[in-house]
């Protein structure tokens, strides 16, 4: 090529330049026939690391805990074909949790495309409904600036997943770059500032509230760590009480004195009753997804609802919301503090000082309370002593999916955002351990777990040997019941105890899987051994799976049948008879 | 599921919604999408009504800025007033499109759709149908001794109303373009 004269460079060398430009410093990846080019300019500079998965489902995984980790874009390469196909779980898994991640997707050449070429896939097409913007780039001169493109469209307004499909000619072939400045990005420039018309509004709302509540998701984690720092601001300064969903963990800190603890089907009790009783409800970067709601029509229904979200078609989606304000929670929250400020700080004292009250009748109920035992370990027991003996650590925790997510959820405190990553919208099992790889990449100092159940850690456990690969000294704390839990639980209220394949008859030893992998197994089955378990896993400098035999038919409580309403909730094995009607067993 | 009264295909609500389907008017909308005119935005389109059950009645696409590289998307629709509006801030989320018009809300409007319809016919039937075509003001476009092709631009009830009348006449091929709209006035 005789690009040295011309100042052009080939569609391979542009992706990494402009990778660089991005400020991207590691990808996670698994090479194949379609990305080779873009492979060989990786193998020619050391700028960027690449991390090899073993699995392309486990590379989106690692993008995305990275990017939840960092608030910095995930960056993942796939190849074409079974390579594109094997990223569509995590692109829709960061999709339903507006997770910002970047994917390039090698494609046979251009000539080839239609023609079924071996590893041919529509990629673009299987990605269109999973990805917030996908492109495929037929020609090299696009090719820098489509990338610039896709950076600026998965930050951008309510993050997400986007694809970029390049087919193998294109990058092979010489062009000119384009830098990141001269990209076409003023097409999509989503709002920010909320209008300060509807801002006011609900200043006022919030200064005769007899019984508010904030209500918060991961749009604060979103918007960034000003963003929670402004929340934490207004919550200290109203005194209203705070609950979050799922994927707001950490926004508002887990021991802050207005903290009621999650809310949603497996929610606190006094979280759910909270919502259920307030008569201003001040939703902040959160969706009223069906988890939290319960039934819509019953869903709180004697409050006001103000709606502050980045995203217009969240507002007035499924509840229908008096104040809907369109903007990103950072700035919104600005404004409000601002506005509430110069106004004089007002807020009903006489009203609140009751409705505390009552938030402490429901706090004392006690609703995480389980019936501990000396033989077994009990899996809330298990993280209850991980919580006390990590607490204060540099920790990071991601999850798998199901009743260890759930438990880990209530048991677990989060003091800062960007600690907590689990898979909420699409409830994607197999998240967990490869998303902690992608954390403990970022963040190399510090003390990485992975909460998880066997189950669902079968699902993507060949990770492990991207974890010794690349050092990543990742805890794998499995809550082993031998059962698919949640399933389990379901079966049991739902389906008349009847246990349809919901158990695993021939599950590996754990820790000889350990050392098969090269890295340290524990098994723990007795509660007083635990404690020490759990230090010997932390101590240890490497990436540990660690099985902890747990009880085997322990449900989650408490809990929100489906199709019931907040004010239903059960809270322990005694409440559950004959709950669930008809109505209620089609949902999920 | 019927028994249940679980609203088909009605995603964009909670699974938890169990609401009387006949509780909510339906409207029909006309809805104006302007887009970039590249590759796949209109399966992008038509993919978000296809994945979260909304309906299409008809459907127009067509470049109308050579230079600006626009596309404008007609679609009608039909749904309960929540659900047209879910459904404009879901196009309107799309990042290649950049301006979502309701038609039906945005004061008035015109709205044109252009078939072309077979009749084939001796006789009477024959007579009748080129009669009923003058009083519709549609065209012949193509004749055989034995059938005429109509070609005719209007409303679609118009065209509705031509077609059923054309149908004891001999009726044998329709072929619609799907309903073009501009607002009133400037």
């Amino acid at each position: 090529m005789t690009r040295a004269n011309s100042g052009a460079m080939t569609g391979a060398e542009m992706i990494v330049k402009a990778l660089k430009d991005q400020g991207v410093e590691v990808i996670f990846g698994y090479p194949g026939g379609a990305v080779l080019p873009i492979y060989d300019a990786i193998f020619q500079q050391n700028d960027i690391r690449h991390v090899l998965v073993r699995h392309e489902q486990g590379a989106i995984h690692m993008a995305e805990g990275y990017a939840r980790s960092t608030g910095k874009p995930g960056v993942a390469l796939v190849t074409s074909g079974p390579g594109a196909t094997n990223a569509v779980t995590g692109l829709t898994d960061a999709l339903l949790d507006s997770i910002p991640i970047v994917v390039l997707s090698g494609q046979v050449p251009t000539f080839m495309i239609g023609t079924d070429g071996f590893q041919e896939a529509d990629t673009v097409g299987i990605t269109r409904p999973c990805t917030k913007m996908n492109w495929l780039v037929k020609d090299t001169e696009k090719l820098a600036a489509t990338i610039h493109e896709a950076f600026h469209v998965a930050t951008s307004g309510r993050p997400g997943p986007v694809l970029v499909d390049i087919p193998k000619d294109v990058q092979f072939a010489p062009s000119t770059y384009t830098p990141k400045e001269k990209a076409r990005t003023g097409h999509y420039q989503p709002k920010v500032k909320g209008d300060i018309d509807q801002i006011t509004r609900l200043v006022e709302m919030i200064e005769k509230a007899e019984r508010p509540v904030f209500y918060t998701g991961g749009g604060v984690i979103n918007s960034g760590p000003g963003a929670s720092q402004l929340l934490r601001e207004l919550v200290e300064a109203t005194g209203f009480p705070i609950t979050s969903t799922l994927m707001g963990l950490g926004a508002y800190p887990a021991s802050g004195k207005a903290w009621l603890g999650m809310l949603g089907m497996h929610g606190l009790y006094e979280a759910n009753l909270a919502m259920h009783g307030c008569d201003l409800m001040i939703n902040i970067g959160a969706r009223f997804d069906d988890r939290i709601t319960g039934r819509v029509k019953d869903f709180s229904p004697h409050s006001q609802k103000a709606h502050i979200d980045i995203d217009p078609s969240s507002i007035n989606k499924v509840i229908r919301v008096d104040v809907p304000i369109v903007g990103d929670v950072g700035h919104v929250l600005e404004d409000l503090l601002r506005i509430w400020k110069s106004r004089g700080r007002k807020v009903n004292k006489e009203g609140l000082g009751k409705w505390w009250a009552q938030i402490k009748e429901w706090q004392a109920v006690n609703c995480l309370d389980y019936k501990n035992s000396e033989k077994t370990i009990k899996p809330q027991y298990a993280l209850q002593r991980l919580e006390a003996l990590t607490k204060g650590m540099d920790r990071y925790v991601t999850t798998e999916v199901g009743q260890h997510q759930m438990w880990a959820a209530q048991f677990l405190g989060f003091e800062a955002p960007n600690r907590w990553m689990t898979s909420g919208g699409l409830g994607t099992m197999g998240y967990g351990l490869p998303a902690s790889i992608g954390v403990q990449v970022a963040h190399p100092e510090a003390l990485v777990i992975n909460v998880a159940g066997e189950a669902s850690w079968l699902m993507n456990m060949q990770e492990m040997g991207t974890a010794m690969q690349f050092r990543a000294p990742v805890k794998q704390f499995i809550l082993n019941n031998e059962r698919l839990g949640m399933v389990r639980q379901w079966q049991e209220l739902l389906h008349g105890e009847r246990y349809s394949h919901s158990w695993s008859e021939s599950l590996p030893d754990f820790v000889k899987l350990a050392e098969a992998f090269g890295c340290k197994g524990i098994r723990c089955s007795d509660p007083r051994d635990l404690d020490d378990a759990i230090l010997e896993m932390i101590r240890y400098d490497g990436p540990v799976i660690f099985d902890c035999l747990v009880e085997k038919h322990e449900n989650c409580f408490p809990m929100i049948p489906s199709g019931k309403p907040h004010n239903e909730m059960l809270l322990g094995d005694a409440d559950t008879q004959g709950v669930i009607k008809a109505g209620g067993a089609v949902l999920v | 599921m019927s028994a249940l009264n679980i609203k088909k295909g009605s995603t964009s609500h909670s699974a938890y919604d169990l609401r009387d389907p006949y509780a909510e008017v339906i409207e029909s909308h006309t809805l104006a999408v302007l887009v970039d005119n590249e590759s796949g935005v209109l399966a992008r389109v038509i993919g978000l009504f296809s994945g979260r059950g909304y309906n299409i009645d008809s459907l127009t696409v067509a470049e109308v800025d050579h230079e600006g590289h626009r596309s404008r998307i007609t679609i009608v629709t039909r749904g309960t007033p929540q659900v047209i509006e879910q459904i404009k801030a879901q196009l309107a989320r799309i990042v290649p499109v950049h301006e979502v018009h309701d038609l039906t809300v945005e004061g008035p409007a015109v709205q044109r759709e252009l078939a072309l319809i077979k009749v084939a016919g001796k006789g009477d039937h024959r007579i009748e149908a080129l009669r009923l075509a003058e009083i519709f003001r549609a065209n012949v476009v193509d004749s055989t001794l034995e059938s005429f092709v109509f070609e005719m631009t209007g409303t679609p009830e118009k065209i509705d109303a031509f077609a059923d009348l054309m149908r004891p006449l001999g009726l044998r091929e329709v072929a619609r373009t799907g309903v073009a709209a501009l607002s009133r006035g400037i």
